[in-house]
């Protein structure tokens, strides 16, 4: 009990140091100088000048706008979208054919998928080429913005296509958490259509459920930076670029005004979720009245239909996007209405001295160093509930998850001013710590489920053998959930080389990884050389993935009993 | 009012039947029953006749519900109410909602109240309406189950095992309580069961598979 409970300690004193204060801290030091006091560029006065010089930035309410827009509505349509595959394919396809479907789009990072995608649609990307001169009569690409285009469409795109997957894999999860068929057979016993049946009794109970993923969805697509720096409308772009664009600017006076938008952006953020929750009261009520009313609606199928043909193609085009990446890398000729490159070459590939080699070594390092302490910190903390014998209380849930929850703009910044300040800044043990805020949380919650559904029984057996605590956890927790924690560090280590701001902002603009390269390069370099970098970004976690399958399928050749189960 | 099975059989798809063809009769107000040995493919009949078959399987012959060919048509459209092992209340609503959910949507306004206030009456569970599912008895649970599924207004009844979950002396009330109304409303019902006194209180056929 009592080293249970120091265990506790230690890890909750790591999380209130490393993760709860740092957040803190960042963002009193953003909020500072929102109010404009940043003594390192010589602020010293508190005034709401920079609220002011915000507002006076050109674009600045059509920035705020299109976040909003592309933020909610993404978020909507991901829900709507996910929703109706769900209903339609739920019972019908197998757990683990659904597990393999939503593996690559979940692997995939951002980056890539964006730079992808940009490749697929851009005027003079590969549909252009498919279907020209033949069915367009264009010799040249046309003047259309299909990507960076002014309504954000392009980047609510590449967000449904991250976001759909993820939240299919959410709602996969509450549901096996739910008696559907059951369900389903009671509802149409009743008269209900299937579609209906869904609508009305299915949703309601998986929505609770799934809440709090949705709010991540939520946060994360109202402040994303590097797809939007890829996809989203370039000017003005969206606040979070925005936010960016005005850090880095050579002008320092714009540091006040962008300290002060950040502040906003974890405003809005906050709004959206608050909106967001007043929208489920209405929603509630609403649903509450039409549920009353007791209406059979024989008409819902066509929009699940409808929805998962939609779910469908932005598969199709998320598949087809990391497919761009690869023929671009090995391209070599290719000029504009061909189908397929003229000419190949490996050149770009033998060449690794030309920035990759090195942007692929810090990855690794940054990725395996951040992943292995997560990892660490993660069976640290799940051991010291067993010990205490306690489930895990509301607020430790809540910090877990609340790196997830605030935007990333809102303290990075100022927290690598208070580095800069204490000269720690632009180190790689700054980023494997900036990283660590956001790889911790997901191989929390991808661990968790599977520590806790590990049968007791086991451990008392070997309990009652003589082996003490340490002895169980080495020697039978740990070697029973070899294949969850290789989950665990897979999807680990996939957070972290997607990670974008951490690395610009807490490396200084020192330390260069493939995502940070591929999205500066992202925008108007030779495709051939972004193809090779995005190609790598995306083949990281692919790896990862795999290795987290292969691994336990060696060391356990002969456990049949280790081997069942989905990912 | 009356429920027919044709030579009806059940298997996976391409593979054998899990029994022998089943022809039988059910006459209004009749509750048929259905006994056999566990994994026999019981519930799996229940499932091909109110149309909630897994998918995998296929069900053959023919079932007529008044007349009507019913295995072409979607569950929902048949008309042919269940009774679960649980009651299957939807945990989302209250009580009242749960009922309301059975009642055709043809009953507007103030008098979907007065009908599941009525049903709630008359499963002696008045002034429930508001409460939590979750917070009832496994008898109320069960009362409140049959009367969501006559508030529907159903043609037949299936019963799967459905006082299985409750003791002896609740047993015995809630099946006189659920034979009852379906005989005074002319219900054709099936029942599957393990227990020969609920087939001996059912009074109808005895299937034995």
């Amino acid at each position: 009990m009592t080293e249970g409970r120091a265990l506790r300690a230690v890890v909750a004193l790591a999380l209130m140091g490393g993760v709860v204060l740092p957040i803190l801290a960042g963002f009193a030091q953003t909020a500072r100088a929102a109010f404009g006091v940043l003594p390192a560029i010589g602020a010293v006065d508190w005034s709401f000048e920079p609220w002011r010089q915000l507002m006076d930035l050109p674009g600045f309410g059509t920035s705020l706008r299109l976040s909003l827009a592309t933020g909610l509505g993404s978020t909507v349509l991901a829900l709507g979208l996910a929703a109706g595959f769900c209903a339609l394919l739920h019972g019908r396809m197998g757990h683990g054919a659904m597990g393999r479907l939503l593996m690559p789009f979940l692997a995939a990072p951002h980056a890539a998928l964006a730079i992808g995608l940009a490749f697929l649609l851009a005027p003079s990307g590969w549909i252009a080429r498919m279907v020209s001169p033949v069915l367009t009569g264009w010799d040249r690409p046309p003047d259309l913005a299909t990507v960076n285009d002014g309504w954000g469409v392009a980047l609510m795109v590449g967000l449904l296509i991250k976001e759909v997957p993820f939240l299919l894999l959410v709602m996969g999860s509450a549901l096996g958490q739910l008696p559907v068929r059951a369900h389903l057979a009671a509802g149409r016993a009743l008269g209900y259509a299937r579609g209906v049946v869904w609508v009305k009794v299915i949703l309601p109970q998986v929505y609770p459920l799934i809440r709090l993923p949705i709010f991540i969805v939520l946060a994360f697509s109202l402040s994303v930076v590097d797809m939007a720096i890829i996809l989203g409308p370039s000017n003005p772009p969206t606040l979070a670029v925005a936010i960016v664009r005005w850090f880095s600017a050579p002008d320092v006076g714009l540091i006040l005004p962008a300290s002060a938008a950040a502040l906003l952006q974890a405003g809005v953020v906050a709004a959206a979720v608050g909106g967001w929750i007043l929208g489920e009261r209405v929603a509630c009520h609403v649903g509450r009245w039409w549920l009353r009313r007791g209406g059979r609606g024989h008409g819902a199928e066509p929009g699940l239909w409808a929805a998962s043909a939609v779910v469908a193609g932005l598969m199709g085009l998320g598949a087809l996007a990391l497919v761009a990446l690869l023929v671009w890398s090995f391209s070599w000729r290719w000029s504009f209405p061909q189908a397929l490159p003229q000419s190949w070459s490996m050149k770009l590939w033998m060449t690794p001295g030309s920035g990759w080699g090195r942007a692929l070594q810090a990855t690794v390092v940054i990725g395996v160093a951040a992943t292995v302490a997560s990892l660490v910190l993660a069976v640290a903390w799940l051991e010291g509930e067993d010990r205490a014998r306690r489930g895990r209380a509301g607020w430790a849930q809540a910090l877990i998850y609340l790196p997830l929850l605030v935007p990333q703009i809102g303290f990075l910044y100022g927290l690598n001013v208070l580095f800069l300040t204490i000269g720690i800044s632009g180190g790689m043990l700054a980023v494997i710590w900036a990283q660590m805020l956001f790889v911790f949380p997901y191989v929390m919650i991808a661990l968790s489920d599977p520590w806790r559904a590990l049968d007791p029984q086991h451990l008392r057996a070997a309990a009652a053998l003589g082996a003490g605590p340490w002895r169980r956890l080495w020697a039978v927790k740990l070697p029973m959930l070899v294949r969850p924690l290789m989950v665990a560090a897979a999807i680990g280590f996939a957070v972290s080389v997607a990670q974008y701001l951490p690395t610009l902002f807490m490396g200084a603009g020192r330390i260069a990884t493939l995502t940070t390269e591929a999205v500066t390069l992202a925008s108007g370099s030779d495709r051939r050389v972004v193809g090779v970098y995005a190609v790598l970004q995306a083949g990281l976690p692919f790896l990862a993935y795999g290795a987290a399958l292969l691994v336990p399928a060696i060391v356990y050749r002969n456990r049949r009993g280790l081997l069942g189960g989905a990912v | 009012m009356s429920l027919e099975l044709q030579e009806v059989g059940v298997g996976p798809k391409g593979g054998p039947p899990l029994f022998a063809a089943i022809t039988l009769r059910v006459e209004p107000g009749e509750v048929a029953t259905l006994m056999g040995p566990s994994g026999i493919g019981k519930s799996t009949l229940l499932d091909a006749i109110g149309g909630h078959l897994a998918h995998g399987f296929v069900v053959a012959g023919a079932v007529r519900l008044n007349g009507r060919d019913v295995l072409a048509l979607p569950a929902e459209a048949r008309r042919i109410g269940v009774l679960f092992q649980d009651a299957m209340l939807f945990p989302h609503l209250s009580v009242g909602d749960n009922l309301a959910f059975g009642l055709a949507p043809s009953v507007r306004g103030a008098a979907r109240r007065v009908a599941v206030e009525a049903a709630l009456d008359q499963a002696g569970l008045a002034g429930f309406a508001a409460r939590d599912p979750a917070t009832l008895s496994g008898g109320q649970r069960a009362r409140a189950a049959l009367m969501r599924a006559l508030l529907a207004e159903p043609e037949a009844l299936l019963l799967d095992e459905p006082f299985s979950r409750l003791d002896a002396e609740l047993r015995a009330e809630i099946r006189a309580f659920v034979f009852d109304h379906l005989r005074q409303r002319g219900i054709p019902a099936l029942m599957v069961t393990h227990d020969a006194s609920d087939a001996d209180a059912a009074g109808g056929v005895v299937v034995q598979l």
